[in-house]
């Protein structure tokens, strides 16, 4: 495409190489000023690495980067940031213990003499901005206590205080309610009316045929194209994004649930502050059956699962399974109860990162006569054992039973940790974000072996800030908020936008 | 040049440059300070391994930092960083001497109490400093130094008491002779063993002038024992699981203070045991007032960082690290250096060993300058 | 009275060693670097100061070297935990066997193979019948309200605490967070070195082998009591001092405890401190972790 005045950013050719991997093959964009640009691709298609290089925190090896016609080298953020481009991070740039104030004059303070802040003034100028674009955003408030919507809305303003014209939003709807997704995208066109450009990343197919004009695909770093998408369809844009017809829905017959497994009865527990996550909670989870829970992010979903898995203790209430009591005993009791969870965050809970494929397979199951009499780890039978869980999950590469769990890409990290669970054959199936982070093929086999293990009896409890994740996969709906059960439902009898208001704490009428 | 990059990347290199490194920076010290490097380091060689007794002194100062390097190396593959070796090996002589002098049972009997005595002593303080961590999350360095600082004064406030003070001397009485570890001890001073000794001038020189003893093949044997735990057992496995991933091993139900606790402990037994083999095996057999630290602790450490941690590796690491310490005494009374460049010798080693990057770097550098080579060979060749 | 005003004097004047070291202690830790070589650049510090004064003749003289010659140890604590990122914990213990190795090679070499320097001039104080107040204590005092200005009230201060908490976020602002590390880590190196000076040409006026013995540790000790806050550091090592002015006045008395039980109390009482509050003391999110550009 011709480089033009009329376009906010173009890059041209874009190649990345990281040692030998290639992330970016002459890749192009072209956004056109004052227009929601989305670039769509699948979680390593390399669209975070492109805009990296756009906002100078890589270099790019090869190409060119033109804004408004004019060929730009931008080596770093500050350059970036010189030139008007913002970005607002996945994962949000924000010193959780500084005031929204404080975060957006970081870098660029406003000073009297000898460096001295002068604060008033500053809150002065954020409050002008905030007023500007009448963002709800109190500029006194700490970060660590304000909403996830906000903190966004917090990020988007330290790139206008810079004088940004063209945000990059890097996959902006992962963390928040329908309706906060709506919020988002009004402000987005209000930004584009007062003269700014947008790109945002993203792999949600609906989000771009909400709010784009145009959007650019990428594949596994190379450049698919650019489609407009008033003129587009949801399954044309999957198609192009992973190369072959995906089928969006998940495939399962309807559930035959059976007895209650896990019980859960006026469960309250605390988080280390000492506030209370989990208040009087109630859950069943019967054999047979998926239960999946909807809710936003910090609605006590983490202490839920730490507290059936007996990370910390419960402040009353009582958790059993199969009718025998579980509250607050050991993670031990918890996987010898035949709970086996997937956890949330996989490099933290879920595997030892240093240690051989071969030792992670049996960080429950080391102590077991099978791996070895009295004393002795026997390593020979837990290599041969991986083997069996390489081949029987397809865990790739073959044959790596004795590589590094860190040298594993994060699906087959992810396969590895359902093939250790589901070989406990475990009564309770816990799932806590069991595809974040995963491509569309790693999540097809998440959702299937969901519903293979469900099919062989077990009770499956999925925890999921992706909505369309539970109301595709769950026998029944229930909302948590505010650290409790806000309705439940039986799959299809609740749409989209009655669940979004419960999560926000909403009631239906 | 892809096997040079290739060995640069070993950890083998990694201690190697570490060493080249210290010795580069220990000639650079001695020649602006005007004295002759070349001397110096002919003299501490000499020193080290000049005659059959000094190699076998290399050998027997090698026993406590073998096991101090081990304490600190299996301490470290379980993720904690046990800088409290030097309390506990001072510990671990405080208790030998107190039941060796206390206790004077057969030989057979004697030798096991005493050194469980100090192993006790090492453990306990060990585990205190575990359990500090597992209970309260301090930061098992801080209160290590402490603890050291703290056996160092116990160490003089024992030698001083009434009990135990040796009338008009720097130190407490000695152990009964029946906790002696030293090959052969009574027979070299019997009058056929003196007769034979006569006819073998090297063994005499290695028997009678020095304390050889029993030590370091317990150092070694340790060593291994230890390797094995920790790699072919359970415990090995849960204890490593916590190091890597505290909250991975809690998830999957592994105990992770207990393990914190055990680990700990274990480290501090062995550095007592090397206190307690020190009293045995070696004169005076009693424990004197100490002015200063006498380091066997951090020589231990860095015995541990030089061998990338693993047991095994602590044994070739001791002996170097106990020739450059014991020759190094040669180089002062020789030439008149400062023994201090030893420390700083062993300072500097141990701080290269703490770049993990340094080798890469170098690797990376000989990669780019081949890739570059190619490339423009490359470029040539389509020239052409 | 007389004795609550020896007990103070003797707290202030060994609580000064530890407020410089503590304040070296917040600002590295601050902006992200542990620095446990603390203990080795006070060593130096100690060393410099004697050396300098003694033959210069000017214990100001001595008192500058200190933080020059703390700064340059410390330069080998950034190069290896902000360059090459290296375990600091390592890096900081290599540093406490190789500082006093120069030290006290550095002091036979200046003093004839003595492990301790002759006396040297020291630094001023008032001297009014039981009460004595050396000038470090002052200038302490003084950089520890200089030091609580810059970190809270000047940019410079939000720029270090945002590189201690959330180096990327810094990153994508255009500061530098290499730079930042290095800067917090040298002034840490200084303060040590101050730290050093304070002990040996104000407290004593020579330099000895035990002159620092664990003064750095205890100080990274007031640090994580005084909650990373220059202030807060301020009065644990004044509760430290305490203990050590308590370990001098009844050792000198005729008390039935032994001199070596008493000289541990410093030390235990650290334990003691560490165990009451370290749980309800949170560091700075990122002190300790290498920042390596790029891995976000």
């Amino acid at each position: 495409m011709e480089v033009s005045s009329d376009y906010a950013v173009q890059m041209h050719g874009i190649v990345k190489r990281f040692g030998a991997y290639t992330a970016l093959d002459h890749v192009d964009l072209d956004v056109r000023k004052q227009t929601v640009h989305a670039i769509l691709g699948e979680n390593g298609a390399g669209k975070t690495t492109l805009m990296n290089i756009l906002y100078g925190l890589y270099q790019a090896d090869e190409g060119a980067i033109f804004m408004g016609g004019e060929q730009v080298a931008i080596t770093n953020p500050n350059e970036a940031i010189k030139h008007g481009i913002g970005m607002v991070h996945q994962h949000f740039m924000l010193v959780e213990n500084f005031t929204v104030t404080e975060n957006i004059i970081l870098g660029d303070e406003v000073c009297g003499a000898a460096g001295v802040l002068d604060m008033r003034k500053a809150r002065e100028e954020v409050m002008a901005l905030v007023d500007e674009y009448g963002f709800d955003v109190d500029p006194d408030a700490k970060i660590e206590d304000i909403t996830v919507g906000m903190q966004q809305r917090v990020e988007i303003l330290k790139a206008l205080y810079r004088g940004a014209e063209v945000l990059i939003l890097d996959e902006p709807t992962a963390v928040l309610t329908p309706q906060e997704i709506e919020k988002l995208i009004e402000i987005m066109h209000d930004l584009i009316a007062k003269g700014k450009t947008i790109i945002i990343i993203t792999h949600k197919l609906k989000e771009i045929m909400q709010s784009a004009d145009e959007c650019s695909i990428i594949r596994r770093g190379v450049y698919m194209g650019v489609v407009d998408v008033k003129h587009s369809s949801e399954t044309e844009l999957a198609s192009k994004m992973v190369g072959r017809n995906v089928n969006l829905t998940v495939d399962k017959t309807p559930a035959h649930p059976g007895d209650v497994t896990l019980e859960i009865r006026g469960l309250t527990v605390k988080d280390e502050r000492g506030i209370e996550q989990v208040r009087s909670l109630d859950l069943d989870v019967r054999a047979g059956e998926i239960v999946g829970i909807a809710g936003i992010d910090g609605n006590g979903q983490q202490e839920l699962v730490d507290a059936i898995t007996n990370l910390v203790r419960s402040e009353s209430g009582t958790i059993k399974m199969k009718g025998v009591e579980l509250t607050n005993k050991t993670p031990r009791n918890t996987f010898e109860a035949g709970i086996a969870t997937i956890p949330s965050d996989r490099h933290r809970w879920g595997l030892v990162l240093p240690f051989a494929v071969s030792e992670n397979t049996v960080l429950e199951r080391h102590v077991d006569a099978e791996f070895g009499a009295g004393i002795t780890l026997d390593y020979a039978k837990l290599r041969e054992y991986t083997r069996e869980l390489i081949e029987r999950f397809d865990i790739r590469p073959n044959g790596c039973e004795d590589e590094r769990m860190s040298g594993l890409s994060g699906g087959n990290q992810q396969k590895a940790i359902i093939a250790r669970m589901v070989t406990s054959k475990p009564d309770l199936l816990i799932a806590f974000q069991p595809t974040r982070g995963l491509d569309v093929g790693a999540i097809e086999f998440v959702h299937k072996t969901l519903v293979a293990e469900r099919d062989r009896g077990a009770a499956i409890l999925l925890i999921s800030f992706e909505l369309d994740e539970v109301m595709d996969v769950s026998d029944t709906i229930a909302v948590i908020y505010h650290g409790k059960i806000v309705g439940t439902f039986a799959q299809g009898t609740v749409d989209e936008n009655q669940l979004g208001l419960l999560m926000a704490g909403g009631e239906l009428k | 040049m892809r096997g040079l990059e290739k060995f640069l990347r070993s950890r083998f290199a990694a201690a190697l440059i570490a060493v080249l490194v210290g010795l580069l920076v220990a000639a650079v010290v001695l020649i602006s300070a005007g004295y002759d490097p070349i001397a110096s380091f002919g003299a501490l060689l000499n020193g080290a391994f000049g005659k059959p007794k000094y190699i076998t002194n290399v050998f027997i100062k090698a026993t406590p930092i073998l096991l101090t390097g081990v304490s600190v190396a299996f301490a470290f593959k379980t993720g904690l960083f046990n800088i409290g070796a030097e309390g506990q090996y001072i510990v671990g002589t405080i208790l030998a001497t107190i039941v060796g002098v206390s206790l004077n049972l057969p030989m057979p009997l004697q030798i096991p109490v005493v050194l469980f005595a100090g192993v006790v002593g090492g453990a306990a303080l060990g585990a205190f400093v575990g359990w500090l961590k597992a209970r309260f999350g301090i930061h098992e360095v801080i209160t290590s130094i402490m603890c050291n600082w703290i056996a160092f004064y116990l160490c003089n406030f024992v030698v001083m008491s009434d009990t135990f003070h040796k009338p008009n001397s720097q130190s407490a009485f000695p152990v009964n002779p029946s906790s002696y570890t030293m090959i052969l001890g009574s027979w070299k001073k019997s009058d056929a063993g003196k007769e034979f000794l006569l006819g073998v001038k090297w063994l005499r020189e290695v028997l009678l002038k020095t304390d050889l003893n029993v030590g370091f093949l317990v150092a070694i044997l340790v060593a291994v024992l230890i390797s094995w735990v920790l790699t072919r057992t359970k415990l090995g496995y849960e204890l490593r699981a916590v190091g890597f991933n505290r909250d991975a091993a809690r998830f999957s139900g592994i105990s992770v203070e207990s393990n914190i606790v055990l680990s700990m402990l274990i480290a501090g037994g062995i550095s007592g045991l090397a206190g307690a083999l020190a009293i045995t095996g070696t004169s005076p057999h009693t424990i004197t007032l100490l002015a200063a630290m006498e380091g066997y602790g951090f020589n231990g450490m860095s015995v541990a960082f030089i061998a990338g941690c693993a047991p095994i590796g602590c044994i070739p690491a001791s002996i170097m690290f106990s020739a450059l310490i014991y020759g190094g005494m040669s180089v002062q009374q020789a030439l008149g250096v400062p023994s201090d460049i030893i420390n700083i010798t062993i300072g500097t080693i141990v701080f290269f060993t703490a770049l993990p990057g340094i080798a890469p770097f170098f690797a990376d550098r000989v990669k780019q300058r081949r890739e570059a080579k190619e490339l423009a060979n490359g470029a040539q060749a389509g020239e052409a | 009275m007389n004795s609550v005003i020896l007990l103070l004097s003797i707290t202030l004047m060994y609580s000064t060693p530890l407020v410089f070291g503590a304040l070296g202690g917040v600002i590295s830790e601050r902006s992200g670097v542990t620095n446990i070589g603390i203990e080795g650049m006070m060593v130096v510090g100690a060393v410099a100061a004697a050396a300098g004064s003694y033959f210069s003749g000017n214990p100001w003289i001595g008192f500058i070297l200190a933080g020059i010659c703390g700064a340059i140890v410390a330069l080998l604590h950034a190069v290896a935990s902000v360059s090459f990122a290296a375990d600091q914990t390592i890096s900081g213990v290599a540093i406490n066997m190789l500082a006093p190795g120069i030290a006290l090679f550095a002091c036979r070499q200046l003093f004839e193979g003595a492990a301790m320097s002759p006396i040297a001039p020291k630094l001023p104080g008032i001297v009014h019948e039981q009460m004595s107040l050396n000038v470090t204590t002052i200038i302490a005092l003084i950089f520890a309200v200089i030091m609580w200005f810059v970190l809270y009230k000047t940019k410079w201060g939000l720029r270090i605490r945002a590189v201690g908490e959330h180096p990327q976020a810094a990153d994508t602002l255009g500061i530098n967070v290499y730079k930042v590390r290095y800067a917090c880590v040298l002034i840490s190196g200084m303060f040590a070195g101050f730290g050093g000076a304070s002990m040996t040409i104000a407290i004593i006026s020579q330099f000895t082998q035990t002159a620092i013995s664990g003064h750095g540790f205890i100080a990274m000790a007031a640090v994580i009591f005084g909650k990373w806050h220059p202030f807060g550091a301020y009065g644990a090592c004044m509760l430290f001092g305490f203990t050590q002015a308590l370990v001098i006045l009844l050792g000198g008395g005729d008390f039935v405890v032994p001199s070596q039980i008493l000289s541990m109390l410093p030390y235990a009482m650290t334990i003691i401190v560490l165990v009451l509050f370290v749980g309800r003391s949170i560091a700075p999110k990122a002190d300790g972790i290498p920042y390596i550009k790029g891995s976000r």
